[in-house]
């Protein structure tokens, strides 16, 4: 039998380990790299504020599209947080360990691992036809409403349960009464996390394609109501690299989306982290 | 020892006959004492035997946990704690609680302190600074944070931190404190200022106060109730006394046995 001494299985492990992260940051870096470097060049003020053309050439800006973008991601996020939260609060603190809970919990589970695009045919069965929302911005988001719950539920419910249990004891023997003691500790207290299931969610909504496409259509004039049909960034990346030649204008979109990914993380963390140092008092 | 404040006269907490049960386990059997007030009444017993569970009884404490039951009769100034018509949130403004490990709120210590006055309704900045000032005052605890009142609690000392939930706990001007072995997990230093602390609560306030520590309990209290395991796991009161009494001269063989750290 081969034996390797405990030296050179350091070394093996230390080698694996090492290799496992540098490949990990250079896909990362390869994949944004290309797209920025593809997509920067292409990036201009006009850019930004023209709409884009219809046509084979793909040519215009992305005044739009942006536009669009802004409006689902904020009627999704409207529209998902107050359920969302709702459920979490209830699934953390109020639901019983019988089998109806235990069945909420299971369909939620089985939901965060279903396809997007079941979600789109789903949104386009119902809020596309049989509501006649049509490809809207509504019917959008209540489709990605349906898709985030779950992400949604499960990220806040845990922010919520990882309050220690002396911070709801305390304010019970206080004489504060169950909701007093949810809204003015529980919820103060898992705030970071709560605010990081719900950039989860934005991020998310932002880079969604797939349930889009059969949900919010892919005009490309600019939305002048919730009924209003349209694309979002991803959308529009999607459709110039698909059905115009212009490649390069898709890159430069796709340099967009990745630009205000990491402006909102970055944000998302400084917030964070100032708010979790003030919080446990290092100041 | 039992000095009792002439405005004070008089018993706080009658609890008779009362049995505790955690779904099909029974924690505590056929409980019966009277709590005096303005009094330092301390629970001793060795590990397991109901001393915590007792005292949650006494703000429902334990209503919070499921399959809980209760039986027998629990009466703070004649009236029955456990009946229909009780409000529980009433019931704990007048019985406050400090537990074993210090858990301020992650928020400033103003905020903590006002916690409780805001949640009863209390919201003018001026009553609140007023309360919580002489909360702290009471608390013996003014001194140390008056300058860090907008900082995070969590900032302070162990022992600083459960002065501040003594602190929160009067801000609600409550009548009976019970304390869950407050000073476990303090140094003997900070042990010391809480001790110091409870006696000179004990001319207002009705404290209960479970100790592990013997010493402690022979310090600071007045009253003392010596609770055991049976057999079948159910504490059950073995005595009651004078603290001077129980300590010098018990009457059960047990409680002698356990004062002198036979077992336990």
């Amino acid at each position: 039998m081969l034996r390797i001494s405990p030296r050179v299985s350091q070394r093996m492990a230390m080698a694996y380990i090492w290799g496992g992260g540098v490949i990990t940051v250079l896909i990362l870096v390869v994949v944004i790299g290309y797209v920025l470097v593809q997509g920067i060049p292409g990036l201009s003020l006009d850019f930004l504020l023209t709409p884009p053309e219809g046509g084979l050439a793909g040519g215009g800006g992305i005044s739009t599209v942006i536009v669009t973008t802004i409006y689902l991601v904020g009627l999704t996020i409207v529209i998902l947080v107050p359920i969302g939260l709702g459920a979490a609060i209830y699934l953390a603190e109020y639901a019983p360990d019988n089998r109806f809970t235990r069945s909420i919990r299971y369909g939620i589970e089985v939901l965060a691992g279903v396809p997007s695009i079941i979600f789109g045919l789903f949104g386009f069965a119902l809020f596309v036809t049989a509501l006649h929302f049509n490809f809207s911005i509504l019917s959008g988001a209540l489709t990605l409403v349906c898709l985030l719950l779950p992400t949604m539920i499960r990220t806040s419910e845990e922010a919520i349960k990882a309050v220690p249990y002396a911070h709801r004891e305390a304010a019970l023997a206080l004489g504060a009464t169950r909701w007093q003691m949810i809204s003015r500790v529980l919820l103060p207290t898992a705030l970071p996390g709560i605010v990081t299931a719900v950039i989860l969610c934005v991020g998310r909504a932002i880079e969604e394609t797939a349930c889009l496409y059969v949900t919010l259509g892919g005009s490309a004039a600019m939305p002048t109501s919730l009924l209003s049909g349209g694309r979002t960034l991803s959308l529009h990346v999607f459709y110039l690299a698909m059905e115009t030649r212009n490649f390069t204008g898709a890159m430069t979109t796709a340099a967009v989306l990745i630009i205000t990914i990491l402006v909102i993380n970055t944000i998302t963390n400084l917030l964070s982290n100032r708010f979790q140092r003030k919080m446990k008092g290092a100041a | 020892m039992t000095i009792y404040n002439g405005a004070c006269e008089g018993g706080k907490l009658s609890i008779r006959n009362v049995n505790l049960y955690y779904g099909n386990f029974q924690a505590l059997r056929d409980i019966s004492l009277e709590i005096p007030q303005c009094a330092i009444t301390a629970i001793i017993g060795p590990s397991g035997c109901g001393k915590s569970s007792f005292i949650r009884l006494l703000n429902r404490m334990n209503d919070i946990i499921n399959g809980v039951r209760v039986e027998g009769d629990i009466q703070l100034d004649g009236i029955p704690i456990y009946d229909k018509s009780v409000d529980v949130v009433d019931l704990r403004k007048r019985v406050g609680m400090v537990f074993q490990k210090p858990n301020p709120f992650p928020m400033s210590v103003f905020d903590n302190i006002a916690f409780g006055p805001r949640q009863h309704g209390k919201h003018n900045r001026i009553e609140l600074q007023e309360i919580v000032e002489k909360s702290l005052h009471q608390a013996a605890l003014w001194d140390e944070v008056n300058d860090k009142l907008g900082q995070s609690a969590l900032a302070l000392s162990g022992g600083q931190q459960q002065r501040l939930c003594i602190a929160r706990v009067l801000a609600v001007e409550p009548e009976v404190i019970l304390m869950d072995e407050p000073c476990s997990a303090l140094d003997p230093v900070a042990t010391l200022k809480i001790e110091d602390l409870m006696r000179n609560l004990a001319k207002n306030y009705t404290i209960v106060i479970v100790t592990h520590n013997m010493q402690q309990a022979a310090r600071v209290s007045d009253m003392a109730a010596f609770f055991m395991m049976t057999e079948d796991r159910a504490g059950v009161l073995v005595e009651y006394g004078a603290t001077s009494q129980i300590f010098t001269n018990p009457k059960d063989k047990r409680t002698e046995d356990y004062i002198t750290g036979r077992f336990g």
